[in-house]
């Protein structure tokens, strides 16, 4: 498939780490983590981007850092907000997906417009609805001139002053997100170390609707040896699209005008939500990716909710039944005629909807099982 | 892959290929060669959607979708397309039915609609309904300097046709079966032929010919009809004209040929894929029964392998760019050096993707 020809392309440009931090292995049911080849994982250059990673400074008015929507006690996300939100108060139209196991995906962002961690990481700092920076330079001259940042950067990567660029602010960044790894769930332990109690009836019969009538598994995929349950590749499932169908003529054409005569994709997709759901249209003007967005990992998806690029979607169980009709959900007109060829009505029963339920929930690793991210949780 | 195309983008790719091993003429010599003849001009081809009736309002909804699509993306492209051909089998069974559901998802394209006549369209009612929809079975037009030319290929004998099956249904489901020993080769036939000699007889030979018809003008496998009885008159018809090219249907794959004078190009299905001929082998199977069910529901992807196309006849010759869903778009555009279609991306054997050799 070309999804699997386009990750082994992409492997051939990294070098695989054997541990996710320096010498630890991965955990149960997953890979070891690609890492590019110039940018090696060390303590120095992780530990400094967990400082980054954390900073409020570098937006518009010191209040959001990239741990403000990608937060450590909600399982990096910023659930239970539907879309994240920014400086001065203002909401993307985005649901902040979850750092963890990141270090995976083959492109960021949910229409995969950045390539790589390191890429990625620049692009909040500078969105107008994001961290509201007018160029990258506040952030340099904070890492500059910051005592406790030359050191770090010094340790990490042998510069300081004028040598200190935003290519060391991304590359250390990107490393503390690859230490972002977590296996071995309770599917895990069922599934590739064959304990038989680890997850109850009801997800594995889940699991059996998951690979069969499901066809779940196509796109979140699952292999022999490990399971990241993403295919890295783009899909028109009928989320938000369904609903602006009828003006995708007029919405695409304005768009690659704009686009065309120099507007930023990044700004445009965040600040307008039915530009955000022409989906990787926006990145590529195929017409195969017309509403298209990344297949999420479900890795701790019962934390990490709610669901699809908008954050429409409150519950699994709405995510099931949204697959179930056959990519629609209450509200949407129809499903639009760009939808992928995947997507059918699945005829799954209520039983067989909460089986799934039951298995989606045995994905979340213990670190994050108590994450904070349900309705009610502090915001 | 399929790109969003512009004009741009469609000179462009036929400029890319000069670049590349493969020569083909720049767009700025066309323009040249043409320069106050003719418009540049490209135009819609969609075939092969077999609507098909399950029962009362519900249709196969693969098929729905498949044709919805096409006509959802045709509908995007800048500047609009000069005009859209159906290339035929709009309908599964040639029911009524299925004509107007395809006619009612076929309407919403912007640009004008011509149509060409399936068999699938055909074996029930003699083409009547369908006649009702899209007028003449066979007729002409002038659009730009070139002289288009539609058929209806797939009439079979009288016998077979008025005389071997008792009901209008039992022939059309005789007809429907690609493999089917009980089918009957397609033909144009003798009163086209002369209607086509009489049309073609008022062109000027240094016109181009665009020819459409719903089986290929060639014959290529028999057994599925993959075949028109006297393909060999026709051509010897358009023998005379310098630049003639005839598109197809009916096979749901991409082929390409050169005969002579004549370009051959079909296009893709919207519903589903044909194997090539080449693959088929009526031999026993030997595939063990499946005792483990496979890791994965089924073959995912319903979309893949069909698609539909953008044709430009900028050189006077086609070039067909074709959109294939979850696949790389590609292009067969004639080659003048070589005097013949090729494909722009793999036409050079190191270039070509092998087929998949086991499973």
């Amino acid at each position: 498939m070309v999804g699997k020809r386009n990750a082994a392309l992409l492997l051939s440009g990294f070098c695989l780490m054997a541990g996710t931090a320096l010498g630890r292995a991965e955990p149960l049911g997953l890979p070891p983590v690609p890492t590019p080849a110039d940018n090696p994982q060390s303590a120095e250059k992780i530990a400094l981007g967990e400082k980054l990673f954390h900073d409020k400074r570098f937006s518009g008015d010191a209040s959001v850092g990239c741990a403000t929507c990608h937060a450590d006690d909600k399982a990096f996300t910023d659930g239970p907000r539907k879309t994240s939100r920014g400086i001065g108060g203002q909401f993307g139209t985005r649901n902040a997906p979850t750092v963890v196991n990141s270090a995976y995906f083959s492109t960021l962002f949910w229409d995969g417009r950045a390539a790589s961690l390191e890429d990625q990481s620049q692009h909040p700092m500078v969105n107008p609805i994001e961290m509201g920076l007018a160029s990258h330079e506040p952030v340099l001259k904070i890492v500059r001139e910051d005592p406790a940042y030359v050191e770090a950067f010094q340790k990490a990567f042998g510069v300081a002053g004028a040598g200190v660029s935003l290519e060391h602010v991304k590359k250390a960044i990107a490393s503390y997100e690859r230490t972002l790894i977590s296996g071995d769930s309770p599917f895990d332990r069922w599934y590739f170390k064959g304990e038989t109690f680890a997850i109850g009836e009801a997800a594995k019969r889940g699991f059996e609707v998951f690979v069969g009538q499901g066809r779940c598994v196509s796109c979140h995929v699952i292999e022999q040896d490990q399971a990241l349950f993403t295919d890295n590749r783009f899909h028109n499932i009928g989320v938000g699209i369904n609903k602006i169908q009828a003006e995708v003529p007029r919405l695409a054409a304005e768009f690659l005008k704009a686009k065309a005569a120099g507007g930023s994709v990044d700004k445009s997709v965040l600040s307008d939500p039915k530009t955000s759901d022409l989906g990787r249209f926006a990145v590529t003007a195929s017409f195969d990716e017309i509403g298209a967005f990344k297949t999420s990992t479900l890795r701790n998806i019962s934390v990490t909710g709610p669901y699809m690029h908008d954050g429409s979607l409150k519950t699994l169980r709405d995510v099931v039944k949204h697959y179930n009709e056959g990519g629609k959900s209450p509200g949407d007109p129809s499903v639009n005629p760009y939808l992928s060829g995947g997507i059918r009505p699945l005829e799954l029963s209520e039983k067989q909807i909460d089986d799934l339920v039951a298995f989606m929930e045995t994905l979340t690793s213990a670190q994050y099982a108590q994450a904070d991210t349900k309705e009610g949780a502090a915001q | 892959m399929s790109k969003l195309i512009t004009r741009r983008s469609v000179m462009a790719a036929g400029a890319a290929g000069a670049i590349g091993t493969i020569a083909t003429l720049p767009i700025s010599m066309v323009r040249l060669a043409f320069a106050g003849e003719r418009e540049d001009f490209s135009f819609t081809y969609i075939s092969d959607s077999h609507i098909q009736q399950i029962k009362g309002a519900s249709f196969v909804r693969n098929w729905d979708q498949g044709l919805k699509r096409a006509v959802a993306e045709a509908n995007l492209i800048k500047p609009e397309s000069d005009f859209v051909m159906f290339g035929g089998d709009l309908a599964q069974l040639g029911k009524r039915e299925e004509l107007d559901h395809g006619a009612e998802i076929l309407s919403h394209l912007t640009p004008k609609l011509r149509c060409v006549l399936g068999e699938h369209d055909y074996y029930l009612d003699l083409g009547e309904y369908w006649g009702k929809l899209y007028g003449a079975h066979w007729y002409s037009f002038d659009h730009k300097g070139v002289h288009f030319v539609v058929l209806n290929s797939i009439i079979v004998n009288d016998e077979w046709t008025h005389r071997r099956w008792p009901t209008p249904e039992r022939r059309m489901a005789e007809m429907a079966g690609l493999d089917n020993p009980n089918g009957s080769p397609f033909m144009v036939g003798e009163k086209q032929r002369e209607w086509l000699r009489e049309n073609l007889s008022k062109v000027g030979h240094d016109t181009p010919i665009v020819v459409f018809s719903h089986s290929p003008l060639q014959k290529i496998y028999k057994g599925w009809n993959f075949w028109t009885d006297d393909a060999e008159e026709v051509q010897a018809l358009l023998a005379p004209f310098d630049s003639v090219n005839v598109i197809y249907g009916h096979v749901h794959q991409i082929q390409y040929n050169q005969i002579g004078n004549i370009s051959f190009n079909s296009v893709m299905a919207t519903a589903w894929p044909w194997p090539y001929p080449q693959s088929y082998a009526q031999a026993e199977s030997h595939l063990p029964v499946l005792t483990v069910p496979m890791n994965r529901g089924d073959p995912f992807f319903e979309r893949d392998a069909t698609g539909w196309q953008l044709i430009d006849v900028h050189s006077g010759r086609v070039a067909a760019h074709y959109q294939l869903w979850d696949n790389p778009a590609r292009t067969v555009a004639f080659d003048p050096k070589q005097g013949r279609p090729v494909d722009l991306a793999h036409q050079d054997p190191t270039q070509r993707r092998p087929p998949q050799s086991h499973y």
